[in-house]
């Protein structure tokens, strides 16, 4: 299968990823190779298998509705790079 | 050209458990940043998350009460997208096994009863809070609200107007409370909504292209966005432009509506089977349990109202469109008032009196509004007596007979205390007697005006109107 620029371009704006010229042909010939990779299954016949979702075998693992005591503060922002006012800190956003 | 406006719906609604849906971290409203939140609602690596049961339960319930069917086997999915309100990167939703479907509502419409079809209703995790800080240019998460569970009512293109997505909207709410399985507070974002908008020249099958708005906040909101939404893509169609398909941002203090970034189509979000996380399987017997224990839901009180206490239909819709009011005014009939005369003070005076106080709850038990209107009833209290009484309730609750003895409110109903006042007024106005022999009637309301006065209020009006014609008669 033949990957595009525009496709690798448009998968890169998803992961908010920068790929620069040499980056993006890279890409288009590794993604390529991965989506090869991933066709073989369609060799296979799966018309009379259900989609499976899970192998566990296990269903309806659920908790009761009880509220317990969080986390300290402290210790739930001790990995954020930056923070301010009890709150993690990120670049402004614009929607 | 007409046109016609097509509206869907896509409703999110905070359920109201104790703890959230996948840890045990609390849901509390209002908390300080971040202090609600623990390794699993942050989605640090290596956490499993385990389902809260009640949030299955709480869906059933909506789906059933929204005449859903429910899914025998559910999953959950993941729904991918980069934003800091999701520390995950996904929020764990449901995509192609939602646990109810197929469902409807009955609106009142202006062509009678419409019924609105229910896509799916579906069980998912609440995102956090961003604080935008302008002057720094930082932005500030909140991580207290993530993980709070949701259930996402989405509706068919069924609705035609603003009103229709309004009164849509009312139904809803009011099913939530009186499930009780929702707060339904639009202020705290517990309910909030998503319009799908489009618009197509009427009498076409096809759709128009639709906009999708979000940031709506309020069911008026949701009014002014939908007129305002038509009125720009009629434009745009009525100028030879197209309509792009695209998520806008309502804003309701400019009343206008702003593209938002190009909307993300949806195989985009990249769902997948949650791995973490089992299948739901609801057996029929867990339906019924629940089916069982539904709580009456306000059309079949509303029908109540109709056949057994003979309101009419718009009293009955304003009773049962809150749950409280409506609860209340069980209550009352319960303690003995009449159901009209209970149903005209909580439609009328004590909403008033309610928005006036600026509170939700009515002070003071059924049974004191159950004695103040039984005491209209005898004739012990006018109406305008009965007023006061109530507004005195609200500040200080007490036996409202107690309150009529010390503001003496109590109404004159003995005949010849009423009679010494008629006739002192007809004594000292010899021109209005003449007046009312001479067949104008408006010279009656003076002289009950004038007994009224001096009775401060107090003397019964028929009663007066009964003494006046008898001694006019006699002269
Ligand atoms: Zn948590």
């Amino acid at each position: 299968m033949r990957i595009t620029t525009e496709q690798v371009r448009y998968v890169a704006a998803l992961s908010k990823l920068k790929l620069n010229e040499k980056e993006q042909q890279r890409m288009i010939e590794d993604m390529a190779s991965i989506i090869a990779f991933a066709d073989q299954l369609n060799e296979l016949e799966t018309g009379e298998i259900k989609p499976t979702a899970q192998t566990l075998g296990l269903f309806n693992v659920f908790r009761e509705d009880e509220s317990a005591p969080s986390y300290e503060r402290e210790v739930m922002l001790a990995n954020a790079p930056e923070k301010d006012d009890g709150c993690y800190l990120v670049p402004k956003l614009i929607e | 050209m007409r046109y016609e406006t097509v509206i869907g719906l896509e409703i999110h609604a905070e359920l109201a458990t104790k703890s959230k849906i996948y840890c045990s971290c609390s849901t509390e409203f209002g908390a300080a940043p971040n202090t609600h939140t623990c390794p699993i609602c942050t989605g640090m690596p290596g956490t499993l998350p385990v389902l809260n049961k009640k949030v299955v339960d709480y869906a059933v319930m909506a789906g059933l009460a929204m005449n859903c069917s429910i899914t025998e086997y559910g999953k959950q999915d993941r729904k991918n997208y980069f934003y800091p309100d999701l520390p995950k990167s996904y929020q764990t939703s449901q995509f192609d096994q939602p646990v109810c479907q197929n469902g409807y509502l009955e609106i009142a419409s202006e062509n009678g009863p419409k019924k609105i079809g229910i896509t799916r209703i579906h069980i998912e995790e609440d995102a956090g809070k961003l604080i935008h800080d302008d002057l720094r240019g930082y932005t500030l998460v909140d991580y207290n609200r993530c993980g709070v569970p949701l259930i996402e009512i989405v509706t068919e293109p069924d609705l035609r107007s603003a009103k229709e997505a309004k009164c849509f909207l009312e139904t809803v709410k009011s099913i939530l409370e009186y499930l009780e399985i929702s707060d339904c507070k639009m202020q705290e974002g517990s309910l909030r909504c998503d319009v799908n908008i489009s618009v197509r020249p009427a009498g076409q099958q096809q759709l128009g292209v639709r906009t999708e708005m979000k940031n709506i906040n309020s069911f008026s909101a949701a009014v002014r966005a939908i007129e305002s939404e038509s009125e720009r893509q009629i434009d745009l169609l009525e100028a030879g432009k197209t309509v792009i398909r695209a998520t806008r941002r309502w804003d309701d203090v400019k009343n206008q509506s702003f593209d938002m970034r190009s909307k993300e189509q949806a195989h985009d979000y990249r769902y997948f089977p949650e791995p973490d996380l089992v299948p739901i399987v609801i057996d029929r017997q867990w339906v019924s349990r629940i089916k069982n224990s539904l709580p009456e839901l306000p059309d079949s009180r509303k029908k109540k109202y109709l056949s057994k206490y003979g309101l009419s239909d718009a009293d009955a819709a304003q009773l049962v469109s809150s749950k409280k009011i409506s609860d209340y005014f069980e209550d009352t009939v319960g303690n003995g008032a009449s159901p009209k005369l209970a149903a005209n003070w909580l439609i009328g005076e004590i909403p008033k009196l309610l928005r006036k106080k600026g509170t939700e709850e009515i002070p003071f038990c059924a049974e004191y509004l159950a004695k103040t209107i039984q005491m209209t009833e005898k004739g012990s209290l006018s109406s305008s007596a009965a007023k006061a009484v109530i507004e005195e309730m609200f500040d200080r609750p007490r036996d409202p007979e107690n309150i009529a003895k010390e503001k003496g409110l109590l109404q004159i109903n003995d005949e010849a205390a009423v009679m010494a006042f008629v006739e002192k007024v007809i004594e000292e106005n010899p021109q209005a007697v003449k007046e009312i022999k001479s067949g104008k009637d408006k010279a009656v309301g003076f002289i009950v005006g004038q007994v009224m006065r001096y009775s401060k209020g107090r003397a019964n009006p028929q009663l007066i109107n009964k003494l006046l014609k008898d001694i006019l008669a006699e002269k």
